[in-house]
């Protein structure tokens, strides 16, 4: 209970700057001959309401960019601030707590537990945030009315189509009210019709509850919905540019 | 979030019914075996006690022959005498009864029936010796004893099963050639251990049975009990002292007689048993060390399996110490499941084995306690390299694991 505390007090403080930012950030793996770059001095300041698209191609470093934000992995050199607070000096106790408390994931493969409910699915984050049973499943059955699929609260993925899980995976993501949602290639999976029914759901939730996403995709009309375009190459940002039809919902 | 733990891991084993079940054979065998070796060692144990204490406490035999534990030959060793008896009834100090003491199978008739039993020969004593209660008539008086009397007290199963319906008091009975009044009856002592039913006899008085019966004046055995106070290693220096002074044997050599406590050798006996029963539990128990590899076997199945899962546990931020505390608990469940369904099997086992050998089933919650602490603890020591080897996984690549 005291760690949780403690990382809710790490975060407490409002600090006025952006909600994420890259300080010549570079991730070197491998040593020597097989050393990559998969990051390369990347400078990157992303606000609390953002909506942020991220393109380039295969191996530009997307994915590492991703994980790095979600505090699944460490930058080599420079800084990672989260809220203003260095990511590279907490301990991975403290990362844990991070991911648990301000971060939501949702991914290509949309990584939802085998043989285990929707609703399941949802409460499993909730668990680790030692909420009790009944607010966690008034707070689980919440989320699925908000992806749509409250009627299918008893269904185990395998019962559910590609798009359904997906949203189940959306709703995993947003159940603990998080800071930041991180989506790598969430359409990869999915037809064109369903890939448009998730960008649409997000969103909404970028609107109407002000989730900061950032979202990786190599389609140019589901990076049309965000308010914000990176584009990596060789580890890099190479181009970013404003998407002045879909406005960003940054202040 | 303990018990949140504890339920993912119940319905994990759920989940894989069969192969759980097969995980924890081993421990459910091993289990089952100690329970049931432990629980009829027990049994034993506790069935040599009241055998002993049956026979009478504070209860020292001499019997003819030198020291049985050293194999001293008694064939050739001089029998005991009545003079024996009256010597050591003189200068004994400490004792509360004295009984010479001698038996042998021979033929009984009571009316039509007829049946081999034993016939031993004694003396009133016996009863303070030997914890022999006479439950109608009387024992022998001492004229009777003196005179050699034919006189008889005879075994329940005698009564019952010879004298139906008949008033056994003042009834004649033939045992060989003799003729003898029955004045007593012997309550009921059961089935011995070691040998059939010791209901099936009859007594006469010392010197009848010498007499009448197998012709000659020997005393297979004296059995001496001592005073409640009495220290029985006193006594039996005592009567070797007495004996060997009585038979003129010289310092240094060995005697030709042995004074035998019965406590101690029930001590003995129960020792061995003991040994016996640790002994035979070491080996089931190595049974239980296959069943902990058995689990590690199958938890480290189970963490390659379940990668992606511990990637998205992770990723939705379980720490490393929880990751490893649901695998953890997942094996100890799985073992202490096995180990309280291998001490259910041990003491149904133990339960039905125990009649057959004629042994109480003894209920010990100390073995049960442990058995299921030690089936647990297989649990938590072999699970624990599976579950730090799930806790710390990296989550990028478990989530990416096919
Ligand atoms: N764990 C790793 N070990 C070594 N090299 C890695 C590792 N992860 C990524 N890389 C390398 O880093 C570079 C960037 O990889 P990354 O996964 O970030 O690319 P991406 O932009 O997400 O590509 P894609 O569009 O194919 O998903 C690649 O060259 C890749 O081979
Ligand atoms: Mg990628």
């Amino acid at each position: 209970m005291s760690k949780q505390g403690s990382a809710s007090a790490l975060m407490a403080e409002q600090s006025p700057g952006p909600l994420v930012a890259f300080e010549n950030v570079s991730k070197i793996y491998g040593k020597g001959d097989a050393e990559v770059r998969a990051l390369n001095g990347v400078n990157l300041q992303i606000n609390a309401g953002e909506f942020v698209a991220v393109m380039g191609p295969s191996g530009s470093g997307k994915s590492t960019a991703m994980n790095i934000l979600g505090c699944l992995d460490k930058p080599t050199s420079g800084r990672y601030l989260f809220k203003g607070v260095d990511v590279g000096g907490l301990a991975s106790d403290q990362l844990a707590m991070l991911r648990r408390h301000f971060l939501g994931f949702v991914f290509q493969g949309f990584n939802l537990l085998a043989r285990t409910t929707a609703l399941e699915n949802l409460e499993l984050p909730l668990i680790y945030q030692r909420i009790e049973k009944a607010r966690r499943r008034a707070m689980a059955l919440e989320a699925l009315e908000t992806v749509g699929l409250a009627d299918r609260a008893d269904h185990t993925p395998a019962e559910l189509s590609g798009g359904q899980q997906q949203r189940v995976a959306i709703a995993r993501a947003i159940v603990t009210k998080p800071s930041l949602l991180l989506a790598d290639e969430p359409t990869g999976n999915l037809d064109s019709a369903r890939s448009h029914e998730i960008m649409q759901l997000l969103t909404r939730l970028n609107r109407e509850r002000g989730l900061t996403v950032v979202l990786v995709t190599h389609e140019d009309d589901i990076a049309a919905y965000a308010g914000r375009r990176l584009d990596f190459r060789d580890g890099r940002i190479v181009r970013e540019t404003r998407n002045t039809g879909k406005p960003s919902h940054a202040q | 979030m303990l018990s949140n733990t504890l339920l993912m891991a119940l319905r994990e084993i759920q989940r894989n019914v069969l192969r759980s079940g097969l995980t924890v054979l081993g421990i459910i065998i091993g289990v089952a075996a100690v329970i049931v070796i432990v629980t009829l060692g027990a049994g034993t144990t506790r069935q040599v006690g009241s055998e002993i204490s049956k026979m009478g406490s504070n209860m020292i035999t001499l019997v003819p022959g030198g020291d049985m534990r050293m194999g001293g030959a008694s064939g050739a060793a001089p029998p005991f005498l009545a003079a024996d008896v009256e010597a050591l009834r003189r200068e004994l100090v400490g004792v509360s009864a004295i009984a010479p003491y001698a038996q042998r199978m021979d033929q009984v008739i009571v009316g039509n029936e007829n049946r081999r039993v034993n016939i031993v020969g004694t003396v009133a004593e016996i009863s303070v010796v030997r914890n022999w209660k006479v439950t109608d008539g009387r024992l022998f008086t001492l004229s009777e004893e003196r005179s050699g009397k034919a006189v008889c007290i005879i075994g329940a199963t005698i009564r019952k099963e010879m004298m139906a319906g008949m008033e056994p008091l003042g009834a004649t009975v033939r045992v060989g050639k003799l003729s003898c009044e029955v004045i007593g009856v012997l309550e009921p002592k059961g089935q011995a251990m070691f040998g059939g039913d010791q209901d099936a006899t009859v007594v006469l008085p010392i010197r009848t049975y010498q007499r009448r019966i197998v012709g000659n004046d020997r005393i297979a055995q004296i059995l001496i009990s001592g005073a409640d106070s009495a220290d029985l290693s006193d006594l039996k220096l005592q009567i070797t002292q007495v004996m060997r002074e009585r038979r003129n044997i010289a310092a240094g050599e060995r005697s030709n007689f042995s004074v035998i406590d019965m406590t101690e050798v029930a001590g003995v006996m129960q020792t061995t048993i003991g040994v016996m029963t640790t002994f035979l539990s070491a080996i089931a128990g190595v049974s239980l060390l296959v069943g902990g590899i058995g689990i590690m076997n199958i938890m480290l199945v189970s963490v390659t399996e379940r990668t992606r899962e511990i990637g998205i546990r992770l990723a939705i931020g379980a720490t490393e110490r929880e990751v490893m505390l649901q695998f953890l608990v997942e094996a100890a469940m799985l073992s202490a499941g096995g180990g309280l369904l291998g001490i259910t099997l041990g003491l149904i086992g133990a339960a039905s084995i125990a009649p057959a050998i004629n042994v109480p089933f003894v209920f010990q919650t100390s073995t049960v306690v442990q058995a299921f602490l030690f089936s647990a603890a297989v649990g938590v020591i072999f699970g624990f390299m599976p579950a730090r080897r799930a806790a710390r996984l990296n989550p990028i690549e478990a989530l990416r694991h096919e």
